[in-house]
């Protein structure tokens, strides 16, 4: 197998995008990790598309073999990769398998999602179509309404408190407010989510005991990165960023299934996966990207992937532990919270922050300093398909 | 403009006593003080000024709410609307919002607009809390007709405060649905959806009292459509 670097990455600036069409979002990040790759001739052998929503928000199929034509990029094979909110670290590790495999040399990989065609009530339908159809979805289950329950159930056996889930949001915001790219770009203060008695107005509930600032937006937007294989890119203009490892794994379709709902055994599964193939400790990462669609998400994931003991995420979002500068950043893009999360973009996107900043190219605001290894979890479903990559920054 | 003060003796309509609206300010998400008051309709020019933007911005109906807000509010000033109120959000002095209604009859009022400028901060919210709360707790209504001219003001109104729907009377706006705010549903409601301390501390009013500043049209715009149109 051959070592599979990151040699362009690019994004677009999520949010609500009503002037650009789904195959816009696609095509412009695409384009601006190709840019960023500098190619020259050589060309894309293949091209991966995430995407969760198409054919249900946009009415689209085969976005995969549309983007290649949108692109010049014809004859490339093409294949549009449905994974739910895992889509985007999927259609990355198809990507990775076919360049490490010997099969592909240059392959584009892009996530991209449109959501806001549509109204917040039809966008959170469409999402909650990765529930089970029978025993989830027609009692009305939303993903919100999963992050509810599930955060309920982590209070009490973990001690997690609303308190460390404002934090978690106000850390998380403060990054976005810093990141060109995030769609919510405003500082809030606890005072104004969390003391004030007027924060029951501010921050109401959205599936008790989360609120609206537990939440992520709905977004717009697009990720892309070009792979190629390391033993090709000699003399880069910037450091070369390895994939490094890679893991992924799955759990039950339906919460109700699982012995200890608030084990999120997929998401160790899939970080042990990745940290043993990268000859890697928890204790290595310098910055982590995780799945924070709900505040409770990144606290639960933090303890999943090893840094903190289960039991020991809030208190370590508490004490400035996952902040920029603390023992273990995570989210300094501002997470999904702040960044967004567009579905099929997100694995893509957390995959890009994570090349930026080992390539030291986000600006200092939000630069993890010296950082030199990177963690990302794209969580699907309710934890039912995880995906984790480790990146290593390969100074040449 | 030159007025015929006998001619318009005729044409303007004799109006009621409305009880004033007692500022309050109220902390936002991002920690800052949201000054709401009533205008005074020597205020008008200033806030035409800062709708006039938004009659070209279709996003989330801007355009409609704006048009007919601009048309409202200049009707109260020439005198052609009759018993028109207008309450206004600042902070830092700088207008944020705006909501008007009127008094239909001693019992009955009716919500006009709602018009937030800076979004996401749930500044509409809480203007319109505001107006429901003058309504029925200073203007002393009975009941409260109103209407949505967007999917916002559709979820903001009619789902947050679970309002009841009118079949057998129309609203002045155009005969769009009609639905009511009773007494009882209000008081049930305000727990959760009407917040605001009085009295307002006497610097934040001084500011808020001393002129409603308007952001240019450019900042306005951004402002509503985001930055860099998100």
């Amino acid at each position: 197998m051959r070592d599979v670097a990151i040699v362009g990455a690019g994004m677009i600036p999520f949010g609500r995008r009503e002037e650009d069409g789904l195959m816009d979002l696609l095509a412009s990040a695409s384009l601006n990790a190709l840019d960023d790759a500098g190619l020259g001739d050589k060309t894309v052998d293949a091209v991966y598309v995430a995407n969760m929503g198409g054919g249900i928000l946009q009415h689209q199929t085969a976005v995969a073999s549309a983007l290649v034509d949108r692109l010049s990029l014809l004859p490339a094979a093409a294949e549009t990769i449905e994974n739910g909110p895992a889509s985007g670290a999927s259609a990355i590790k198809n990507g990775l398998l076919a360049v490490a495999s010997g099969y592909y040399d240059t392959v584009l990989v892009v996530g991209g999602e449109k959501m806001r065609d549509v109204t917040g009530w039809r966008a959170t339908d469409f999402v909650a179509t990765l529930t089970h159809p029978l025993a989830e979805y027609i009692y009305g289950v939303t993903l919100p309404g999963m992050a509810g329950m599930f955060t309920r159930l982590y209070m009490e056996k973990c001690g997690v408190t609303r308190e460390q889930l404002a934090q978690v949001a106000i850390k998380n915001q403060k990054m976005g407010a810093l990141n060109p790219y995030a769609h919510v770009e405003m500082v809030i203060t606890r005072e104004g989510i969390l003391d004030s008695p007027h924060a029951v107005v501010n921050n109401p509930p959205v599936a008790e005991p989360l609120h609206l600032y537990d939440a992520c937006p709905v977004s717009d937007g697009a990720a892309a990165v070009v792979l190629r294989p390391l033993e090709m890119v000699k003399n880069g203009r910037k450091p070369a960023v390895v994939i490094a490892g890679f893991g992924q794994a799955t759990d039950t379709h339906t919460l109700q299934e699982r012995e200890d709902p608030t084990d999120l055994k997929a998401v160790t599964l899939a970080t042990q996966q990745a940290y043993e193939r990268a000859k890697v400790k928890p204790g290595d990462i310098d910055v982590a990207e995780l799945h924070d669609a709900f505040t409770i998400l990144e606290i639960a994931e933090s303890e999943h992937a090893g840094f903190f003991k289960k039991g020991e995420g809030g208190k370590a979002v508490a004490a400035g532990k996952t902040q920029l500068g603390g023992q273990i950043p995570i989210n300094v893009s501002g997470g999904l919270k702040a960044r967004g999360h567009p579905v099929g973009a997100t694995g893509v996107a957390q995959v890009v922050e994570i090349v930026w900043q080992l390539q030291q190219k986000v600006g200092q605001a939000r630069q993890v300093k010296d950082a030199k290894t990177g963690l990302t979890v794209n969580f699907g479903g309710f934890g039912n398909n995880v995906l984790a990559f480790v990146l290593r920054r390969v100074d040449q | 403009m030159t007025v015929d003060m006998e001619l318009e003796t005729v044409l303007r309509a004799p109006e009621v006593y409305q009880a004033p609206y007692p500022p309050k300010v109220i902390t936002l998400a991002n920690g800052k003080k949201l000054v709401v008051r009533e205008a005074a309709r020597e205020d008008v020019p200033v806030l035409l000024e800062a709708i006039r933007p938004t009659l070209k911005i279709e996003r989330d109906y801007y355009d409609i709410v704006g048009v007919r807000l601009y048309a409202e509010l200049l009707g109260w000033y020439r005198y052609r609307v009759r018993n028109e109120y207008c309450l206004v959000g600042q902070i830092d002095g700088i207008l944020v919002g705006i909501v008007n209604g009127r008094m239909m009859n001693s019992d009955v009022g009716i919500s006009l607009h709602t018009l937030a400028i800076d979004r996401g901060l749930r500044v509409g919210a809480h203007l319109f809390a505001a107006k429901m709360e003058h309504h029925l707790e200073y203007l002393g209504q009975q009941e409260v007709w109103i209407t949505a001219e967007s999917p916002i003001g559709f979820r903001r109104w009619m789902i947050e405060y679970g309002l009841e729907k009118q079949t057998d009377v129309q609203h002045e706006l155009g005969g769009a649905t009609s639905y009511r705010l009773s007494r009882e549903l209000y008081f049930e409601s305000k727990p959760r959806l009407v917040v605001g301390d009085r009295p307002v501390p006497q610097d934040l009013l001084d500011v808020a009292m001393q002129e409603i500043i308007i952001a240019d049209e450019e900042t306005i715009v951004t402002k509503i459509c985001g930055v860099k149109g998100r």
